[in-house]
This record gives structure tokens, C-alpha cells and sequence, in this order.
């Protein structure tokens, strides 16, 4: 039973956390990709940058949490969210506004979000250090332990505080999407425009609005994710390049342009990335008498070592874009 | 678009006096020399031997994303090759690890890979014995995990004795040439097996997976410690020319840049070539309009996939060359800001696809790259004093890493204000209409 909840704890409430801000993350970079056109390489370090305002003020108000009882970096989510909206219009307005008013290719855009990319990790470190920092200024963190109501297990399932927010949150941010997107005006034309930006410009929709509101969905959500990871484990300045590859790898296995397909790619990515690093051989040890020596005796039976984990997004992602270039959900291939 | 104007601008007139060439190269002329005024012979003429090295990588970008419109954005994981590559190549022989019988032993585990990548590749063919496609695909996917697992295990044990033993297995005692020619050979091989997945696909993602390639060499790299020490990093290695130990620094150095001046001049004269030959049409046709060129018969895959494979080349030479010349193998110390965006700002700074521009950016790039650290400490310690002395801050501590941030912001700003007012570069490519 034991090795029951070693693989619950490792693999399932690890697999949803990573899955679940993967899984916001890729939406941010497909709603881009379908408005817009491009990869929008700058969506990690937007993440980074709300997860950085969240940080700054928590420190600033640290009682205000108290007042809510939660903690302190979630009741200054919105706020962060807000001005990260902000900042996402304002790259928008300053960098690749011009750049779509010329006309250029998006490979063009994709080299101006490495600019931006650059020029928003610059600013954050210089700020903020590169050192790792917790977003619990003030509170503790809480941890929950679930015994099993089993005879053995004495291990318990344990969840803490920030990945309980994490699924609530999560929960929320789909459910919100879709309601907005199948219901709302707003909405409904984005998607007419993600479908023949031609078609929905002729039949009177406003495209520079739309631009606008994907900007500060995607904004938002960049800091809804980057919160939510920096709650779960730290606050590190530079985490955008090890975000980047899961991120995109989520968005194309699920198909470009496709927001569902977004966030099933993000936790199919999610849990790749958990069970290829899982040690498969403690579920065998119940069965260690019954099983030939060779692999009974073999004490670390993971795919890959933890170093190597940058790797399994990218074999899935290549792995779909030889096979089925339009992802899980048939996205599109723009 | 006003294209008639446009275009006059860029046609070259044969008989034209290049003003703007000469002008800019005085300029850097001018620049250099005045960095050997104020740091001193030995630091420029290190400054010299890194931009040139950075100025072949630039090369081989800017005939992959000038002359053919693909965007790579993993320069750091070929250079990081060559960087290998010269490692391997010139570092003295391991005796004791080849004596001993561990090297037979990594060499049965290289075979057992060798022979699972076989049968694994037998049985993704089996449909042509009249298996079922699904069969085949299900075949083929266990195998391979299971050679995976095997290999893997195996592997695991006899590195881990190598790097308990001996360390590294040490390299091949070979001239450091001879590094870097396979080291180019490497990184295209691996630009072989991206371009062939990739180039078929939207440009964005030839961008990301270059991106990610990159990022796994150097995990492999880090971490693989029975190959390249790891961490522990890999130092001196051997230098094609005399060190500074037997004629002095200046001088050594001096040495080193005449051969890779030597390099860009043949590497510059064999592109001007090329780009001027029929090929070199071919290959701007198919940029400029795919369908047509396709439409002509033109195998575009084919070509980008040639086009790639060259501009990868060309990186590992660049990335060996300044692997050599730093002493030191640390695959920690391959950064996508340095050997990726640097090498992307000198190309769309100097001109894509234009030779002389891309030279001019690279030595232009390098000299500001280098400048700017003394530069932003300077400018900050000016902010802090006057910050001190009029408000009362507390100076952060780690000045100097965040000085070195500022570049990391600098970079940032210079590609998207370059993309944004010159996104032909300095020296644009002429447009030359034939006939």
C-alpha cells in the first residue's frame, strides 16, 4: 500500500501541479498563435514577470493576506494579474504592433519576442537578483496529510496548501475560458477571428480589439501560472528558458490554436515529464520475492534521471510534429 | 508600398563608390584601434581572436537565415559541439582508462546500442514484408523502450566506474584542426537530423526546436561526466599555434588570430562564390517566392536541408575555434545569450544575407558586447553614489551580476529596434536583377 501512495504523492499530485501550469501556460501561447500568428516566445518571462509583481506586493503589504485567511500572494493575484494584462497590451502597442502594421513575416514577430524575451529577463534581474526567493514572506505554508483509510498504509497522501489553490484556480481559469469563448460576444468573435482573420475583418469585427483582449487574457493567465509555480516550489528569476520548451511542446501536441487542446497537452506534458523521471521500480517492490533477480535487484528503474528532463518535452514534441503535425486535437497548421 | 522607390535603393549600381562600407569599416577601424589605446595589446587582440570566432558563427547564421529565411535559434547547442569536438580531439590520451577493461566494456555497450537501433529500424520496415502497418508501429515502439531500458542500465554502471576511476575517458592527443573539422562534420550531421524533421514544417517551428535541441546538447554535455568531465570542466586544451607559455601573450594570440582570419577569408571567398553562382540564385528564389521556385522545378526541401546543414557546419567550425581558443571545456558556460542572441543581433545588425555586413556586425557586436560590462558597472556605480548621496539607498551587493543584466536588457532593446527601423541591417544585401 505504501508503494501505492509513494506513486500517488510522486506521480499523480506531481503529474496534475506541473501538468496544470503547463497546461495555463500553453493556452496564453496558443490563444497568441491563433490571433496573432506567432510563437510568442515571450510568455514565459511574462509569467515570470507576474509572478515577480505578486512577489514585490506581497512584500509591500504582508498582513493583507491574514485579513482573507489566505495566503498573502494569492489575495494579490488579481492585482498582478491586472498589470501583467498591462504590460502584455503595452509590449504589444511598443513592439509588434509596428512590426504587423509592415506587414512582416511572423518569423519576424517570433525574433522580436526573443527581443522582448531578453529585454523583460534583463529587467527582472536586475531587480530581482538571480537567486530563488519564496512567495511566503509572511505566512507558512501549509501541508496537508490524508492517511488512507487502509490497513499498511501508513504513508500519508500529501497535498500542500499552494497546489490545493493550484487545482481550484485551475478549475476556475477553464471553465472561465470556455464560458467566454463559447458564450460571450467578445469571445465568439476571437474565435471567428483565430479561424479567417480576412472573413472576420469583412464582417465588421473590431481586429485591433480583439488583439487587444487576447493581450490581456493571455497576460493574465501568464500570471495566474507563473504565481501558481512559484507558490508551489520558488520564485527564480530565470526559470523562463526551462518553462519555454514544456510550454510550447504542451501548445503544439494538443494542436495550435486549439485552447482545449492547450490544456490537454499541458497535462499529457505534465505527466510524460513526471513518469519518465518516476523510479518504476519501488512500485515493484511488493512482488520483490516473486520476481526474477535481474530485475528485482535493479533498484532505479527510471526512463530518464532527473537531469535529463528537459528532454522528454522535446522528444514529445518532435515525436508529434513528425507524426501528426496538428496535434492531439487537430489544431491547425497555420 | 511604395515598391518602385524601394527597390532603386537596392539595386546596385556596379559603378558605385561603396561609401557606406568604407565609412563603417573606418568607423570600427577606428573603434578597435581605440580599444588597443586604452586596454592594452594582449586584452584587444583577445577581444580580435573571439570576435572573428564569433564572426564565423555569424556566417553560418546569416546564410541560414539571409539567404534561405530559416531562423535558428540553437546556436549555442552547435558551437557547444565544436566546443566538444576540440575538446576531444586535442586532449592528451587517457593510458590508463584504455588499458584497463572498462573501455572494453563501454565499447560492448556501445555495440549493444548500435545493434537495438538496428533491430528497432528492422522492425519499422516490417510492413514491407506484409506486417500490418499498426503491428509494425506497435513492434517497433516496444522494442525500442525495451533496448532503451537495457542500454540505459548497462550504460549506467560503466560510466559510473569510468568517472570513479579514471575521471573522463580523456581525448585523442590529435591536432586541434582536426577537432574542429569534425566537430563541423558533428554539428551537421545533428543540423541533418532537425532540419530533416523540421524544415518542412512552419518556420516558428524550426525556431523552437532548435531552441530545445540546444538546451538538451548542453544538459547532455553537463551531465554526461565519463565524456566531458562534466562540472569539473576541461582545461588547457591545446592550441593550433604556439600558447602564450612559449611566446608571449600578444604575440600567441596574434598567431591565433591570423588563423582564424585565415578561416573567414576562406569561408568568405567560398560564400561570396557561391552566392553569385547559379546556386546562390536558386537558393534567394526560393526565399523570395517558394511557389515559384517550386514551380520550376527546384527541390526546395532538398535545398533548405542543404542550406541548414552548411550554416551548422560553419557553427561547429566557429564554435571549435572558440572553444580552443578559451583553454577551457565548461558546458556550463555555453549561455543562449552569448552564443545565440549575441550571434542574432550581429547578423540582423550587420545585414542578413550580406557577407561584408555580417563581418562588419559581428566585429561591431563583439566590440560593444565587450565595452558595455565596464560601461553599465561604471553607469551604475554613478546611479548608486548619486542614489546614496541625494536619497539614502543601501547599494545592492552583487553589482557586478547585475550590471551583467543590463547586456542581457541591451540585447533585448537592439534586436527589436533593429527589427523595427532597419530590418534590412547596416549593410543591406543588394538585390542584383539579373538579365
Amino acid at each position: 500500500m505504501n508503494e501505492l501512495v509513494f506513486f500517488i504523492n510522486y506521480v499523480v499530485v506531481a503529474g496534475s501541479v506541473t501538468g496544470s501550469i503547463y497546461a495555463i501556460g500553453a493556452v496564453g501561447v496558443t490563444l497568441v498563435f491563433s490571433i496573432m500568428r506567432f510563437a510568442h516566445f515571450a510568455h514565459a518571462d511574462m509569467m515570470t514577470f507576474g509572478a515577480f509583481t505578486v512577489l514585490l506586493l506581497t512584500t509591500a503589504f504582508p498582513g493583507a493576506g491574514a485579513a482573507l485567511g489566505l495566503p498573502t500572494a494569492v489575495v494579490m493575484l488579481p492585482l498582478a494579474m491586472l498589470l501583467t494584462a498591462a504590460l502584455a497590451v503595452g509590449i504589444d502597442k511598443v513592439f509588434y504592433k509596428p512590426l504587423r502594421a509592415h506587414g512582416v513575416k511572423p518569423i519576424v514577430m517570433v525574433i522580436a519576442s526573443l527581443g522582448v524575451t531578453l529585454m523583460l529577463q534583463g529587467l527582472i534581474r536586475l531587480f530581482a537578483g538571480t537567486s530563488g526567493q519564496s512567495l511566503y514572506v509572511d505566512d507558512r505554508k501549509e501541508i496537508f496529510r490524508l492517511a488512507l483509510p487502509f490497513e499498511g498504509a501508513r504513508a500519508p497522501i500529501v497535498v500542500t496548501e499552494p497546489q490545493v489553490i493550484l487545482f481550484v484556480l485551475t478549475i476556475v481559469c477553464v471553465v472561465g475560458l470556455h464560458l467566454f469563448l463559447s458564450r460571450s460576444r467578445l469571445g465568439k468573435a476571437m474565435r471567428a477571428m483565430s479561424d479567417n482573420p480576412d472573413l472576420a475583418r469583412a464582417s465588421g469585427i473590431n481586429t485591433n480589439l480583439i488583439v487587444a483582449v487576447t493581450w490581456v487574457i493571455v497576460g493574465a493567465l501568464a500570471a495566474i501560472a507563473g504565481t501558481l509555480l512559484s507558490l508551489d516550489v520558488t520564485f527564480k528569476p530565470d526559470l523562463s528558458f526551462f518553462l519555454l520548451l514544456p510550454i510550447f511542446a504542451a501548445a503544439i501536441v494538443g494542436g495550435v490554436g486549439h485552447p482545449y487542446g492547450a490544456i490537454a497537452g499541458g497535462f499529457v506534458v505534465g505527466f510524460a515529464e513526471t513518469l519518465a523521471v518516476f523510479n518504476w521500480g519501488v512500485l515493484l517492490r511488493p512482488f520483490r520475492d516473486s520476481l526474477p533477480e535481474w530485475l528485482a535487484s535493479a533498484d532505479s528503474l527510471a526512463f530518464v534521471s532527473t537531469e535529463y528532463k528537459i528532454v522528454v518535452p522535446f522528444v514529445l514534441l518532435v515525436a508529434i510534429l513528425v507524426w501528426r503535425p496538428t496535434g492531439i486535437f487537430k489544431g491547425k497548421v497555420i | 508600398m511604395s515598391t518602385q522607390q524601394h527597390r532603386e535603393d537596392l539595386v546596385a549600381a556596379p559603378s558605385r563608390f561603396p561609401l557606406r562600407e568604407v565609412a563603417l569599416f573606418a568607423l570600427l577601424m577606428a573603434a578597435i584601434l581605440g580599444v588597443y589605446a586604452t586596454m592594452g595589446a594582449a586584452y584587444s587582440t583577445r577581444m580580435l581572436v573571439e570576435a572573428a570566432c564569433y564572426a564565423i558563427l555569424a556566417l553560418g547564421l546569416t546564410i541560414q537565415w539571409g539567404y534561405a529565411g530559416q531562423f535558428n535559434a540553437g546556436v549555442m547547442g552547435f558551437v557547444a559541439l565544436g566546443g566538444y569536438s576540440a575538446m576531444a580531439f586535442s586532449m592528451p590520451v587517457n593510458g590508463e582508462f584504455w588499458a584497463s577493461p572498462l573501455s572494453g566494456e563501454l565499447g560492448m555497450v556501445m555495440l549493444m546500442a548500435l545493434g537495438g537501433v538496428m533491430v528497432v529500424v528492422g522492425a519499422s520496415r516490417l510492413h514491407h514484408l506484409g506486417v500490418p502497418r499498426r503491428l509494425r508501429t506497435g513492434l517497433a515502439v516496444a522494442l525500442a523502450l525495451l533496448f532503451y531500458l537495457l542500454v540505459s542500465a548497462r550504460m549506467g554502471v560503466v560510466t559510473e566506474q569510468i568517472e570513479s576511476q579514471f575521471g573522463y575517458i580523456g581525448g585523442l592527443g590529435l591536432p586541434p584542426w582536426l577537432g574542429w573539422i569534425i566537430g563541423g562534420a558533428l554539428a551537421g550531421v545533428v543540423g541533418y537530423f532537425i532540419g530533416k524533421v523540421c524544415l518542412g514544417l512552419r518556420s516558428d517551428y524550426l525556431a523552437i526546436a532548435t531552441l530545445g535541441i540546444a538546451e538538451i546538447i548542453k544538459a547532455v554535455l553537463k551531465n554526461a561526466d565519463w565524456l566531458t568531465r562534466g562540472t569539473a570542466t576541461v582545461s588547457p586544451l591545446p592550441w593550433p599555434v604556439p600558447g602564450p607559455a612559449e611566446v608571449g601573450f600578444t604575440l600567441a594570440r596574434a598567431l591565433y588570430f591570423s588563423v582564424t582570419a585565415l578561416m573567414i577569408v576562406a569561408i568568405f571567398f567560398l560564400l561570396t562564390r557561391a552566392y553569385h553562382a547559379p546556386w546562390g540564385r536558386m537558393i534567394r528564389a526560393i526565399r523570395d517566392n517558394e511557389t515559384s521556385a517550386a514551380a520550376m522545378g527546384k527541390d526546395i526541401n532538398h535545398r533548405r536541408l542543404e542550406i541548414f546543414v552548411l550554416g551548422c557546419i560553419l557553427m561547429g567550425i566557429g564554435g571549435a575555434a572558440l572553444g580552443s581558443f578559451n583553454g577551457l571545456f565548461d558546458p556550463q558556460g555555453y549561455l543562449p545569450l552569448n552564443h545565440t542572441f549575441l550571434v542574432l543581433v550581429m547578423v540582423i545588425l550587420g545585414g542578413p544575407g550580406n557577407n561584408l555586413g555580417t563581418l562588419f556586425g559581428a566585429f561591431a557586436v563583439y566590440l560593444i558586447w565587450v565595452m558595455s560590462e565596464p560601461l553599465a558597472l561604471a553607469v551604475l556605480e554613478l546611479a548608486i553614489t548619486f542614489g546614496e548621496g541625494s536619497f539614502g539607498w543601501d547599494a545592492p551587493t552583487n553589482l557586478d551580476s547585475r550590471a551583467l543584466q543590463a547586456r542581457v536588457f541591451v540585447i533585448g532593446l537592439l534586436i527589436t529596434l533593429v527589427l523595427r527601423f532597419a530590418p534590412k541591417g547596416l549593410l543591406p544585401e543588394k538585390v542584383k536583377h539579373h538579365g
